[in-house]
């Protein structure tokens, strides 16, 4: 499950802000390492909304730093 | 009951004229970056903003106003004394009483019209343009001169770097005329006040702020349907689009908005915003007069244009351009 997840946060990464699949492990930061910016963060949050129909306020967005943060808010709010 | 009259009114209305007026004073993102922590890759990367204009003390809101106006006057071809509503959209007047519009009015030598200013944020111009072509519609007017100008400098702490390197100074304006075939289309309006603080001065202070990620996101997700509806409405598709300019907020929200649109490769995009910042409710008349004088678009073109912002509120329609 958490791999599904993780492969299709990946697919939008990479569409969103050009990160290659492979660097998009859970430990990643995604302003540190992944060099994702706030607006883009914006992008994957509204990409992963429509993909996993999950939903993704504004202030929640703030406390999702990695993409181990994303994959576990996905998970927890999934279905 | 006795029966009220009512104008004959027209059958449509249509843009006679464009004008604008861009401040002297030109603002590179390395002059900012000598006064905050900021640098021009940044900015460029996140507004796709180089560079801004910034009003020095004698270009005020009115001055700006009078010289977009009588820009958009001479093009119409029209006589002063023919206009006879003006309208001024700003969210940023020096004062709140009066209103700004009459004095303009006066000052460009047009008598006794209907004036009043419009704030309904960055969309104020699209707004104020479509009452405008209403009004004539309605026959409660003949010509209007629908401007945009705004001294969002004043409303800025020019030295926070989360604003400071968006907001800029300007204004633009055009000439409406009655007109058989109409050439202004019908408007999309709408507001989202649940949003009021998004972007806002809060009370007690005197600067803006902006909930960036907050704008960015309704930006991004909640206004293609509003251009669509823009455009299914005033009978066109996206391949009919000759021109489109947005309100001149952010690059990424203008390239994102034409991606979504699935507008044609041919489609002429309005990225104004590289060299004016965002001028709010004067950056689409603006970004129009910079692509006619440049002669990317022309006469003739069909144009899509939306407004959006503060309140928050938008508005979009198609037009056609003098």
């Amino acid at each position: 499950m958490s791999e599904d997840i993780q492969t299709g946060l990946a697919e939008i990464l990479e569409e969103v802000a050009g990160v290659a699949p492979a660097d998009a492990t859970p430990e990643k930061s995604f302003t540190e390492d992944l060099d994702v910016d706030s607006l883009s963060m914006v992008e994957i949050a509204t990409a992963v909304e429509d993909k996993f129909g999950v939903a993704i306020p504004d202030d929640e967005l703030g406390n999702i730093k990695t993409v181990g943060d994303a994959i576990s808010f996905i998970q927890k709010n999934q279905g | 009951m006795t029966a009220l009259q009512l104008p004959a009114g027209a059958p449509g209305a249509r843009i006679l004229g464009l004008g604008s007026y861009r401040p002297r004073r030109r603002v590179t993102n390395d002059e900012l970056a000598q006064v905050m922590d900021t640098n021009d890759e940044w900015i460029q990367a996140r507004v796709g903003i180089a560079e801004r204009r910034w009003a020095e003390p004698d270009e005020t809101l009115a001055e700006m106003s009078v010289a977009a106006g009588g820009k958009a006057l001479a093009a119409s071809g029209l006589d002063a004394a023919e206009v006879d509503l003006v309208l001024l959209a700003t969210a940023s007047p020096p004062s709140s009483i009066p209103g700004l519009a009459p004095q303009i009015a006066h000052r460009l030598g047009i008598p006794r019209p209907g004036a009043f200013d419009v704030n309904a944020g960055c969309a104020g111009w699209c707004y104020a343009l479509s009452a405008a072509a209403d009004a004539i519609r309605a026959g409660s007017a003949r010509n209007a001169l629908v401007i945009g100008g705004e001294r969002l400098t004043d409303y800025t702490d020019l030295r926070d770097r989360s604003t400071a390197v968006i907001f800029a100074d300007g204004a633009g304006a055009a000439v409406l005329s009655p007109s058989d075939s109409p050439g202004v289309g019908p408007v999309v309006w709408g507001s989202d006040g649940d949003q009021s603080t998004a972007i806002a001065i809060p009370d007690g202070e005197k600067v803006m702020s902006m909930a960036g990620q907050a704008v960015y996101r309704w930006a991004t997700t909640r206004l293609t349907e509003t251009l669509a509806e823009a455009m299914r409405r005033a009978g066109v598709g996206p391949d009919d689009i000759d021109v489109f300019a947005p309100h001149q907020a952010n690059l990424r929200i203008i390239e994102l908005m034409a991606k979504r649109l699935r507008l044609p490769e041919r489609t002429v995009i309005a990225r104004d915003v590289v060299r004016s910042g965002n001028t709010s409710s004067a950056s689409v008349p603006l970004a129009l007069s910079a692509l006619l004088e440049s002669g990317e678009a022309k006469s003739g073109d069909t144009a899509l244009l939306l407004g959006y912002g503060a309140g928050l509120t938008f508005a979009g329609q198609v037009v056609v351009l003098p």
